[in-house]
């Protein structure tokens, strides 16, 4: 097992490396200068020649690109050229917030989804299935931002129930945080739990027709037991590979939620980041959001071997 | 045993005023604020925060007009070359050092010599900056500047502690305002709190601000209806007519200190080379096709108004000489003939967002009739600004956050070597002009030097300005006090919130 974790972790180091080169190519090849923005609207050039040469920005690509991986090796990321306070500040400020909704999110879906999918399975062909499969395709046709306005209008303005908008740290009020969460959570949740409870319904559909279940029923066994028993853990797998990536994607951060809920998180970041020209946050960000979707690939992985006994001992 | 009862019951009672007056102000941003250091700074948006963290020299009024702040007194020399300020000598850092003439002279000689400091252009004027004594400061110009009170009404004159000078200044400025600087999250919320300290301390009656950035106009004011927010700023013109019908809010919109326009590409050189950049008589024709009350009915919903000049309505350099040119596509037609065309084409570059393409593709629909066959090109905003200051773009249209000063509306955009001067458009009697008018503090002597570059420039239209840049202002009922003005700064002193 932990050969394999190894394994896993010295593959992913090439891509990282393509990573970084691939969002520093693109940045280069976007059009506006970040100086532009960075000096303001008055644009005086004795301030864009100072920062043109504090920044670097008229050195070749590879040195740009040399020197900033040499600072990321030592820990540093630099600085955001929009605020000035260092990246991995930025960072460790907007990880707890991303991971909340994330974590939040993922439950969300994995509650809704999971289950309509073992109904709809159960239930193939009636009035429930095709009920599900309405609700599941709404929910990954709605857009999240409309989605997220309504909710605030209801919820918020006319029954005022929840906060509209913002965001509190567990840490400061744990309670507050959750009920901040909760619309943003439930909004990205629905989106997700759709694509889950099409999964699950297909591979519960598979494992369903298969002989060890008809035994099963023959044998005279309870029919909960059987689908949540027999059935569901053999289809558990690509339900855990879908939950663990689309966990990993959440963690690039929410954009369009974000904005909506103006939550602090990745999303927003990145993309005022690269609205703003801000290099520096745009790399980091990237760079700590790649290692997180690699390390969900590699938990995803793990848990293949968890759940399938036969994955322990390859021949 | 009584008495004992009379004092908890009275000390429960103050404690209950106490808590009354212990109030929160939270206050909705259109975007999140950049690094909070005036000296390097550059966004409208920090200016709303500077407005209760930074005491500046001196300050404006409704009418544009400069106040006492940290300096009670200011005079010229007979030849305006020194100005003299008295400070006041009751003020103290929120870091508890003093405030007198020598921080003020340290942050001055800060703003004109950090390299990256966005002030220096702005002070360029001043070669020298003393304190003959603990209350009074004099600048030493290398020729007369009639910009400079402006500016130190602004950025440029705000003051830090110069004990905070080497330390992480734009996440916690340490300045001597009403209210002191807590906490800062990016894109969350920035939370200051009431500096006991200051002079006026009495008039400022909540014990907490919080900025919080909400970029979405929409969710800004659902917000302020929920009650999660006590007052917006920047509400989308769209949403104008909902708040101005619901009792709960109150509207409080007022014209502001800079422009839209339509900046167009006069080089006459690649993509310049065209009639509308090398003819003026095609960008009167513009002129006229363009409805500036349409585009503020019909997108502005009464919030856009209409602009001919680039000086603020509540300037006295808004001459009277130039009223609004109404839509005549008659006359438009009748220009574009006399230049030797029957239709012209240009593109139309602008800032991708929704009120600019509703506004755009009005002007697109206007100018068809009048026979000037526009392409849009909608283009994200810092690659717009590029193309635009490398001349690669035949129009487009663009706007102004605006100063107090007139010069700051039209000397760089329209002298030859203006650093904004993207229309490239060179007239050596403007350059005479707006550089004499530089230099002449005296407005009497300065109006007609400004009007005589307008009658040049407005027949020339090197930028058409469209509408004045509104700052709509919504606030809960209970807020009471706030007066909006036209820098679009919040002032919240003697401002106040009902139970």
């Amino acid at each position: 097992m932990l050969k394999i974790i190894a394994r896993r972790v010295f593959v992913a180091i090439p891509t990282l490396v393509l990573v970084t080169l691939i969002v520093f190519g693109l940045q280069k090849i976007l059009p506006g200068d970040p100086l532009l923005t960075m000096a303001g609207e008055e644009r005086d050039p004795q301030v864009l020649a100072f920062l043109r040469e504090k920044y670097r920005l008229d050195d070749p690509f590879h040195v740009q690109y040399l020197a900033w991986l040499g600072n990321v090796l030592t820990g540093d990321f630099g600085n955001s050229l929009r605020t000035g306070v260092p990246v991995s500040t930025l960072i460790a400020q907007k990880l707890p917030v991303t991971l909340q909704l994330a974590v939040m999110a993922i439950i969300m879906a994995m509650l809704i989804g999971i289950p309509a999918g073992i109904i709809a399975a159960v239930r193939k062909g009636t009035v429930t299935d095709y009920a599900a499969n309405a609700v599941a395709l709404s929910g990954m046709s709605i857009p999240n931002f409309w989605l997220g306005i309504i909710l605030i209008m209801i919820v918020s303005v006319q029954w005022r129930l929840l906060p509209a908008s913002g965001y509190v740290p567990l840490t400061e009020d744990p309670l507050q945080s959750l009920r901040t969460m909760l619309m943003p959570s439930f909004v990205l949740g629905t989106a997700l739990a759709a694509y889950l409870m099409r999964h699950t319904r297909s591979a519960m559909l598979g494992v369903l027709t298969s002989d060890y279940i008809r035994t099963a029923r023959a044998k005279g066994l309870l029919p909960k037991t059987v689908i949540l028993k027999h059935a569901l853990r053999n289809a558990l797998m690509p339900i855990v590979t879908l939950s663990t990536l689309l966990f990993g994607e959440l963690l690039a951060g929410a954009v369009l939620t974000e904005q909506v809920f103006t939550i602090p998180g990745f999303g927003k970041l990145i993309v005022d980041a690269v609205f703003t020209r801000d290099y520096a946050v745009v790399q980091g960000v990237v760079l700590c959001t790649a290692v997180g979707f690699i390390f969900m690939n590699l938990i995803a992985d793990v848990l293949y071997i968890l759940i399938n006994p036969r994955l322990r001992h390859p021949q | 045993m009584k008495l004992l009862l009379s004092s908890l019951l009275t000390t429960t009672m103050l404690l209950a005023a106490g808590a009354a007056s212990a109030q929160e102000f939270r206050i909705g941003l259109q975007e999140d604020p950049d690094v909070l250091d005036p000296h390097k700074s550059r966004t409208f948006v920090g200016r709303l925060v500077y407005a209760s963290l930074c005491d500046k020299l001196i300050d404006v009024d409704a009418e544009l007009k400069f106040v006492p702040r940290v300096a009670t007194d200011w005079s010229w020399n007979e030849d305006n070359t020194k100005l003299t300020f008295t400070i006041r000598d009751d003020m103290t850092f929120h870091d508890g050092t003093k405030l007198d003439a020598a921080a003020v002279v340290a942050n001055l000689e800060r703003a004109r010599t950090l390299p990256d400091s966005l002030r220096k252009s702005e002070l360029t004027s001043v070669t020298g900056v003393e304190a003959p004594d603990a209350t009074t400061v004099v600048l030493t110009l290398a020729q007369p500047d009639a910009t400079l009170l402006a500016q130190l009404s602004d950025r440029a004159g705000m003051l830090l502690s110069p004990a905070t000078f080497e330390s992480d200044i734009g996440t916690n400025p340490v300045c001597s305002g009403p209210y002191k600087s807590v906490s800062r999250v990016q894109n969350d919320r920035i939370v200051l709190e009431k500096f006991a300290n200051h002079p006026d301390a009495d008039d400022y009656h909540f014990e907490r601000l919080v900025f919080q950035p909400i970029p979405d106009s929409t969710v800004r004011l659902a917000n302020l209806r929920a009650g999660d927010l006590d007052m917006l700023e920047r509400l989308n013109p769209s949403d104008a007519a909902a708040v101005r019908d619901d009792e709960n809010l109150q509207f409080m919109p007022i014209a502001g200190l800079g422009y839209q326009g339509i900046t167009i590409n006069t080089s006459g050189e690649g993509d310049g080379d065209n009639p509308l950049g090398t003819d003026k008589r095609v960008r009167q024709a513009l002129q006229l096709a363009i409805g500036r009350d349409i585009i503020n009915e019909v997108v502005g919903n009464g919030l856009f108004e209409p602009a001919q000049q680039p000086f603020p309505p509540a300037s006295p350099y808004n001459s009277d000489d130039y009223p609004v040119v109404t839509r005549d596509v008659e006359a438009a037609k009748a220009l574009l003939a006399e230049a030797g065309h029957e239709r012209v084409a240009f593109t139309l570059s602008f800032g991708n967002n929704t009120t600019a393409t509703a506004i755009n593709e009005l002007i697109q629909a206007m100018a068809t009739e009048a026979g000037l066959d526009i392409s849009l090109q909608p283009t994200e905003f810092a690659a717009m600004q590029q193309e635009m200051q490398a001349g690669n773009y035949q129009a487009a249209q663009i706007g102004w956050s605006g100063r107090v000063d007139p010069d700051g509306n039209l000397h760089q955009f329209v002298t030859c070597e203006g650093t904004l001067n993207d229309s490239n458009y060179c007239n050596e009697e403007v350059d005479r002009l707006l550089n004499e008018a530089r230099e002449t503090p005296d407005p009497e002597a300065r109006l007609p030097l400004y009007n005589q570059a307008q009658a040049i420039l407005q027949d020339d239209l090197p930028i058409i300005y469209v509408y004045h840049q509104p700052w709509p202002f919504v606030l809960a009922s209970n807020v009471e006090g706030f007066q909006p003005y036209p820098d679009g700064m919040l002032r919240l002193k003697g401002v106040t919130m009902a139970e």
